[in-house]
């Protein structure tokens, strides 16, 4: 069924009694040319684009639980492309572009919302980075404008720019930027992919993988073998774990990031804020809730909740640039599991097992790249070649010296 | 979470520095043939477990000293705090 507002309005006046589920629920086939572990953003927009821009194959997408309810259900939906190396830009720019055209092309309202980010800027010397980040997007046609303080004051007068410790001196705006439903990219994704024929498998854990002569022939699941032309991973999280049943140790550390949502106010926040003297960023969800975040809890973890540090350090950083919001309550709070690599970029590319395909290590920065993770990583499903913008995305660049470091802290992946 | 230090008793983990796998203590020997691929492996591979993992942690808020904490990834509860220095000195390090 293909939506829109007629169908709205034909259904309402039939009772909403005509809509069907958005997605099937197949049995595992025997065989698949290509099998996808992971019924999440990244493993779902690899199906959707598998299916439709390199169709004619058998594609399955496993997912241990339930779709969407990984980390594509717990960040804090900010879309943004703006990076400054060369490895990345071009990459989250692709993805932008992507995100633009996005609800038109899966027929699916994602919410998606292009109300700008701004990275304020405290310092001579951040202002300068900046510029230069600024100019990187330019150049790889990302949009981009340096703000001064009075054009920010606009936007948001109740900053606190005069704060005697951390004054505000300007900002980078991002017009095109902004905020999606998380949720409903997953649900999107799953009913693109399933109505081109691809098998959503959920409650269909992966344990092991069938290995013969180097080669991959096939998953073990929970329920029964499945045997494949191709196995691609996306289990960003739990990658260490899936992929040391194909014996293999991935450069990258799984830690909790939390975000917290306050409860539901009026709308006072235009965009997306970050602060730059400390890590906070914060929007406002449609529903009102304040949504923001910081850093990591710093320590590995797969539980999915964290400790309260972190939120005394989140929450002063907000209390510094918006003190108003003091007032507001908090309501919920969440952990996920984030791959950590160890420079702080994501892997798409082959394994060293014919047939078995990785995609990971997105950090904290995964749910920006969705489309075009998905993207690229059909690409180098189907043709076995890497796409023109992921060709960095190696594993063997921590080997050749290679490294995509924006903030240039080294093999410390707490810190990235 | 609380870290049972050794010598100053239950500390707030907020008062240390985590550095990761305390599998780093014991580096590679820098004149053997596969020098190249065992640093390689030392500084950027990790075995990432869910469950129990020794870490080294700092307690840089404290007496500076490094720990060897035995903590589960699945539930943060730890289960054993060692010094560093006896661990690697158990390992032949530092004699």
């Amino acid at each position: 069924m293909r939506y829109s507002g007629f169908q709205v309005i034909k259904q309402a006046l039939s009772g909403h009694k005509g809509w069907t589920p958005a997605w099937r629920d197949p049995e595992p086939q025997p065989h698949y040319d290509i099998i996808i572990i992971g019924g999440g953003g990244h493993g779902l927009a690899t199906a959707y684009y598998l299916a439709k821009e390199f169709g004619g194959k058998r594609i399955a997408v496993l997912e241990k639980g339930w779709i969407g309810g990984g980390n594509v259900g717990r960040n804090t939906t900010i879309i943004r492309s703006n990076y400054l190396l060369d490895g990345n830009e071009p990459f989250y720019e692709f993805s932008l572009k992507l995100w633009e055209g996005l609800e038109q092309d899966f027929n699916y309202n994602a919410m998606i919302s292009q109300r700008g980010i701004l990275n304020l800027i405290h310092t001579d010397a951040q202002r300068d980075a900046f510029i230069r980040r600024g100019n990187a997007m330019l150049l790889n046609g990302a949009d981009a404008e340096m703000l001064t303080t009075a054009q920010i004051k606009k936007r948001y007068p109740y900053l606190n720019t005069e704060d005697a410790r951390f004054p505000i001196k300007g900002g980078l705006a991002q017009h095109r930027g902004g905020t999606v439903r998380h949720d409903a990219v997953a649900w999107g994704y799953a009913r693109g992919a399933d109505s081109r024929g691809v098998d959503i498998i959920q409650n269909c854990e992966v344990t092991g993988f069938k290995i013969e002569n180097g080669t991959v022939l096939g998953v073990e699941t929970s329920r029964g073998f499945i045997g494949a032309g191709k196995v691609g991973c996306a289990v960003a999280g739990s990658s260490s774990r899936l992929m040391s049943k194909a014996n293999m140790r991935l450069p990258m550390e799984s830690h909790v990031l939390q975000a917290f949502v306050s409860e539901g106010l009026k709308p006072v926040m235009a965009g997306v804020v970050t602060f730059g003297a400390g890590h906070f960023y914060c929007s406002q969800s449609d529903k009102g809730g304040l949504v923001f975040g910081g850093d990591l809890d710093g320590y590995n973890s797969y539980a999915q909740r964290g400790n309260l540090p972190v939120l005394e350090d989140v929450c002063e950083g907000g209390m510094a640039i918006f003190p108003a919001f003091g007032r507001a309550r908090l309501l919920r709070m969440w952990g996920g599991v984030m791959d950590m690599s160890m420079d702080g970029s994501p892997i798409i590319d082959k394994t060293h097992i014919d047939g078995l395909y990785f995609n990971g290590g997105w950090c904290y920065g995964g749910f920006k790249a969705t489309p075009a993770s998905g993207f690229c990583f059909a690409h180098l499903l189907a043709k076995d070649a890497p796409h023109p913008f992921a060709t960095d995305y190696r594993f063997d660049r921590f080997e050749k010296g290679r490294m995509i470091d924006e903030k240039g802290v080294g093999n410390q992946p707490n810190l990235h | 979470m609380i870290i049972d230090h050794p010598l100053l008793g239950p500390r707030d983990s907020s008062e240390f520095t985590y550095l990761g796998d305390a599998k780093l203590i014991e580096r590679p020997d820098p004149d053997a043939e596969t020098a190249t691929r065992d640093f390689y492996e030392y500084a950027y591979l990790r075995d990432n477990p869910a469950g129990w993992h020794e870490e080294l942690w700092f307690h840089e808020a404290g007496d500076r000293s490094w720990l060897v904490v035995t903590r589960n990834t699945l539930t943060h509860e730890i289960s054993k705090v060692e010094m560093a220095r006896d661990v690697a000195r158990g390992k032949g390090r530092s004699k």
